[in-house]
């Protein structure tokens, strides 16, 4: 497999009031992030909310500026364009081969463009066609998510929430990317609008030989579409992990925390009570000392406390962590142990 | 466009819908507020006779007649009795006659219905030049005989005929209005717009200033300001001064507005989506931001009118604003200070009456406007 | 079987405005509410979960007009028909608020921003247990221990903004259960939460119906969610309930094709080798304006034959207590096939 993005030591610091008698503060937002995304594959970001996911979509894509560290973008011929010293203009072609899909359908969208001109915007931009030939490439583009071309003429308020998540996705396809950054494309659908979405994600990656990155606080939407999974918590990478190995056996206790949570669309799984969740995610402004992850985690020692865990791959396996006892902690999955029935 | 070339013919739903822009959109919103269009058309009616002032104008508006001082109003008139006893159609004014009061032994005109003085519509008249340039010599209405008096509002102090002067001083009141609003808002959008797209330090000064000239009492500064106005110059170099002053203060609303606006788009997805396809500065305001708020700016403008024609009729009512040669509303109720003029002669409030309708229809006109631009609004 | 708490019988609701025609928002509902039961109402935006929710308390907006139907309320002086309450009648505040309460999905909109939370509770313990502001005190501060809130006695004087999403909606729990109410409508109260934190409020609803015995209407769109704390689902679709009945049986043999299909749209999970591919419902749901005619399901069903088209299907029993409204189960295969 080819790295086609990696990512060296990210860190990215918003500074927070600071007006003119008042004093700033700041807010570690990514803590040193390192990660690499394959050529081909469907990376998941997973984390609670404001856990910093969104942020580092957006550091990747240069969507903000970095406060520290390097994003590289791997070239076809294995060469590596540093992303983030890029200015504006240099920057731009890179454009065409990173694209991003949002959240929200509605905001995603400019309401005083027609479906045409949303998609056809970034062709104009780059000048790769017009004409006739714009023409062509939009409706047969917006045609491969499912907008029909009679469609292309109206304005976005005129679509369902699915539909104009369709749009967004054609808008960033146009180009022809490699990459794409999916920032919870289908958390604001309805579930049968996001299988929809789902599958047609998938299929686009196939037909198109695309590399996602998917932002997504649904674990079972990324045990579904993701191939790896990296797993933040307030801002740091605490477990990467191939999917299956991680929702077989998770080697950091957030990782097992989030597991346990998830609700399980089958009332024979029901997991009743006594999950041993506690707190809640503290604010990012005061972050606690050594494992950020120790105020709510149960196998805590005073090592956790004083002492912060590296990310490291486990037992030699293809799993990462960030926890002092990785290695031993035997850690529950969420895969049942019999093989589930399927719902006809 | 080029959308319509690949758009198949017999769709009739998606053909109705693609022709919907944002502005028709706009407009179906609008017309569910029915007070709203019925402002607007009172508007649009004032608008046009500011327009037309010399042509629907009867009189020249300083034209004046010792005769006729205070005459009340005649009243248009279209039916008169014939010989026979029938009745024919015949617009007309009736005739004044003097009447003593035995008590306050004073002079005063009552109408005289015997005398009748034919009104001509689309009379032909003395040539003059609509809106300046435009030679004419044909009126909406008016009577054979120019001597004949015709004060169809009634006639003021020195005799001059209230109608004239009222539809000029819609011209200059109204004028004032728009030009006023149109000088803020061209400062209102450089500067707002500047403050909201690159925020900062500039941002955070411009802002500063607009609230600093914000909570300036207003009409303090305009005496202050009005009143340094050098009393000879001529009547255009004062009214282009007025305009300056009132929109002093007029930008910095509409500037809120336009920050406001940009700095809440420019976290808004779609300006991101267009970062990120690469596009430049310029191209990401003039094409993604600005078409998104036009419709807030017009409502907002709209809204912003009727302060500055009531600033305008309170300066010149004042004494500071326009001066008498010049007809504006302000100047107009400036004759109608005193209460015994009001007593023997309350026709002199018809500019009044004109603010109050001007006011009232351009304020729920802009509400309209305003509800029907919020897109996400039903 | 436990007598009923609540039953809505035939329920429909519509909305009426000047310039368009009628939406039946809600059509021909029936429910059951038992203590120590919750019923889970599933169904995508816009199906009529929360106006029925909202019918119950008689909190729909004024252009809203229960047609027809019953809402049968056995409560502490015996049964009373609330829709034929006036929704601001004595009658109708002694019930709401204090014998049936309801939680939100955004806390924030239903929580004063300018009282503290504490203060809020107090009111409504005062406003309906007539006791001291001393002894509602002391009764807000147990409240806010009971539903988890860490230090509940400094946080009874804390902002609503001061509070962390899932403590805002604790809090927001402990004002719903000020007067121990005897049925708790459930506004999809997690949806806006993290998972770490729903499954937290998911365990706190479930201890506390326990130990109230409370009945509990928990509406939501996660198939999750239901399965994890229902006891009885029904399955809204353009505000038809097309099948009810006890959650371990309509997730094992769903019989309406909606509800079917909505199970298999939510991705299940599995390892990769027994991955299926997601079989998502064709289309999206029509507005309530182009309702089809027959079965609301037509336009998007897999299965529709003969009369789904013309006839609105029956409910019809499938086993005791699972209903669906399918023709699918009045006739006979041959016939669904031609
Ligand atoms: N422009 C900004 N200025 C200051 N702080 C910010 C800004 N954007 C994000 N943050 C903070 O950075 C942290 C990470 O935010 P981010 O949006 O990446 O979270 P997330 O994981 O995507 O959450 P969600 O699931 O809610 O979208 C949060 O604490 C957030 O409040
Ligand atoms: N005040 C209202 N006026 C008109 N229609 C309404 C009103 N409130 C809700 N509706 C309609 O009723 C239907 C059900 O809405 P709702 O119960 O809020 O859906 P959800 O299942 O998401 O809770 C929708 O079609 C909605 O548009
Ligand atoms: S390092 Fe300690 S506190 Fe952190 S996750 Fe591991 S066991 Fe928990
Ligand atoms: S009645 Fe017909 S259309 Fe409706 S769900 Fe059953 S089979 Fe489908
Ligand atoms: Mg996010
Ligand atoms: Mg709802």
């Amino acid at each position: 497999m080819t790295t086609l993005l990696s990512v060296e030591n990210l860190s990215k610091v918003y500074t927070l009031g600071g007006g003119l008698f008042k004093q700033s503060r700041e807010l570690v937002a990514l803590n040193d992030i390192n990660l690499t995304v394959e050529a081909g594959e469907t990376l998941a970001i997973v984390g609670e909310s404001g856990c910093g996911k969104t942020t580092l979509g957006r550091c990747i894509i240069k969507a903000q500026p970095v406060t520290e560290g390097k994003v590289f973008y791997h070239q076809d011929g294995g060469q590596k364009v540093e992303l983030t010293s890029l200015d504006k203009r240099a920057i731009k072609p890179w454009r065409r081969d990173i694209r991003m899909i949002f959240q929200d359908p509605m905001s995603s969208l400019n309401p005083n463009m027609r479906v045409f001109d949303i998609v056809a915007e970034p062709l104009r931009v780059h000048r790769i066609c017009k004409g006739r030939e714009l023409e062509e490439r939009v409706v047969s583009t917006l045609a491969k998510v499912g907008i029909p071309a009679d469609a292309i003429g109206r304005y976005p308020h005129a679509f369902s929430g699915g539909q104009r998540q369709r749009i967004g996705i054609a808008r960033a396809l146009v180009l022809d990317p490699k990459l794409v950054i999916a920032d919870e494309a289908v958390s604001a659908l309805d579930v049968s609008i996001q299988a929809q979405v789902l599958n047609l994600l998938d299929d686009l990656k196939e037909e198109f030989g695309l590399t996602y990155i998917f932002i997504s606080h649904d674990l079972g939407v990324v045990n579904y579409i993701a191939d790896r999974v990296v797993v933040m918590y307030l801002g740091h990478v605490v477990e990467t992990s191939p999917t299956e190995l991680l929702f077989e056996r998770p080697r950091h206790p957030y990782t097992e925390m989030l597991l346990e949570a998830l609700p399980i669309a089958d009332p024979t799984r029901r997991k009743g009570r006594n999950k041993e969740l506690k707190g809640e995610i503290p604010y990012l402004g005061n972050r606690p000392q050594g494992c950020p992850f120790h105020t709510r985690c149960k196998y805590a020692e005073d090592k956790c406390r004083a002492e912060k865990p590296v990310l490291r791959p486990i037992n030699g396996t293809a799993q990462m962590a960030a926890c002092h006892f990785a290695e031993t902690l035997n850690l529950k999955g969420a895969y049942d142990a019999a093989p589930q029935k399927v719902i006809a | 466009m080029a959308v319509d070339t690949v758009v198949p013919a017999g769709h009739v739903a998606p053909a109705k819908l693609k022709r919907e822009s944002q502005l028709a959109l706009m407009w179906r919103r609008f017309k569910r507020h029915q007070l709203a269009v019925v402002s607007l058309w009172i508007v649009v009616f004032f608008y046009l006779v500011a327009a037309f002032a010399e042509f629907l104008a009867p009189t020249d508006p300083s034209a004046y007649s010792a005769r006729y001082t205070y005459a009340p109003p005649q009243g248009l008139q279209f039916i008169v009795a014939t010989e026979d006893g029938g009745w024919a159609f015949q617009p007309h004014v009736n005739g004044y006659k003097t009447e003593v009061d035995p008590k306050a032994m004073r002079r005063s005109f009552v109408i005289d219905p015997e005398v009748i003085i034919p009104v001509q519509f689309f009379a032909p008249s003395e040539p003059y030049y609509l809106a300046g340039f435009i030679p004419m010599s044909i009126k909406f209405m008016g009577v054979e005989n120019p001597r004949d008096p015709f004060y169809v509002l009634g006639a003021d102090r020195l005799g001059r005929d209230m109608l004239s002067r009222l539809i000029h001083g819609t011209r200059i009141s109204l004028s004032i209005g728009l030009a006023g609003v149109t000088l803020s808002l061209f400062f209102g959008i450089v500067i707002g717009g500047f403050a909201g797209y690159y925020g900062g330090w500039f941002d955070s000064s411009v802002m500063r200033v607009v609230e600093f000239i914000r909570s300036m009492p207003t009409i303090p500064l305009w005496l202050g300001l009005a009143a340094a106005l050098p009393k000879d110059w001529s009547a255009l170099q004062t009214y282009f001064a007025i305009t300056i002053i009132l929109s002093l203060i007029g930008w910095t609303e509409l500037a809120r507005v336009v920050r406001g606006r940009f700095l809440s788009l420019r976290t808004e997805d779609f300006v991101t989506a267009a970062q990120l396809d690469g596009a430049s500065d310029w191209r990401i305001v003039t094409r993604h931001m600005v078409p998104s708020f036009t419709s807030h700016i017009i409502a907002a403008a709209t809204l912003a009118i009727p302060g500055m024609i009531l600033a305008e009729t309170a300066l010149s009512f004042l004494g500071l604003g326009l001066q008498p040669p010049i007809v504006s509303w302000g100047t107009l109720l400036q004759e109608a200070q005193n209460i015994r003029t009001l007593a023997t002669a309350p026709w002199l409030l018809a500019p009044g009456v004109c603010v109050v309708i001007v006011i009232l229809s351009l304020n729920f006109f802009g509400d309209g406007l305003r509800d029907a631009a919020d897109p996400h609004g039903r | 079987m436990t007598k009923p708490l609540l039953s809505i019988n035939d329920m429909s609701i519509v909305f009426t405005s000047p310039d368009e025609p009628d939406i039946e928002a809600v059509r021909q509902v029936d429910l059951t509410l038992t203590p120590g039961k919750t019923l889970a109402l599933v169904g995508e935006s816009g199906c009529g979960k929360s106006v029925t929710a909202r019918a119950v308390l008689r909190l729909l907006d004024k252009n809203a007009d229960i047609r027809t139907g019953e809402i049968v309320y056995d409560g502490r002086d015996g049964q009373v028909d609330i829709a034929r309450l006036k929704p601001d009648s004595t009658a109708m505040r002694s019930i709401r608020g204090a014998q049936i309460s309801m939680i939100f999905q955004e806390p924030m909109s239903s929580l004063s921003p300018v009282h503290t939370i504490g203060n809020q509770i107090d009111e409504i313990i005062v406003l309906h247990e007539g006791l001291k502001p001393k002894q509602a005190r002391e009764r807000t501060i147990a409240l806010l221990d009971q539903v988890g809130v860490p230090g509940a006695r400094d946080r009874a004087n804390a902002y609503p903004f001061e509070l962390s999403g899932g403590l805002r909606q604790r809090a927001m729990i402990a004002m719903a259960l000020a007067c121990t109410p005897k049925l708790l409508i459930a506004d999809e109260p997690t949806t806006a939460l993290d998972v770490t934190t729903q499954a937290q409020i998911l365990d706190l609803l479930r201890q506390l119906q326990d130990d109230f015995g409370m009945a509990m209407l928990f509406i939501t769109h996660d198939l999750g969610v239901v399965a994890e704390i229902a006891d009885d689902i029904a399955v809204m679709y353009l505000g038809d309930v097309v099948e009810q009945g006890d959650v371990f049986e309509v997730f094992k043999t769903p019989k309406h094709p909606y509800t079917q299909a909505l199970m298999s749209s939510v991705p299940q999970l599995q390892r990769k080798a027994d991955r299926v591919r997601l079989q998502p419902i064709k289309g999206t749901v029509p507005s309530p304006k182009d309702r089809p005619v027959g079965c609301s399901f037509t336009s998007r069903c897999p299965h529709a034959f003969g009369p789904c088209a013309g006839t609105r299907p029956e409910r019809t029993q499938v086993s005791e207590g699972h209903m669906a409204r399918c023709h699918l189960l009045t006739h006979t295969k041959e016939e669904a096939l031609v």
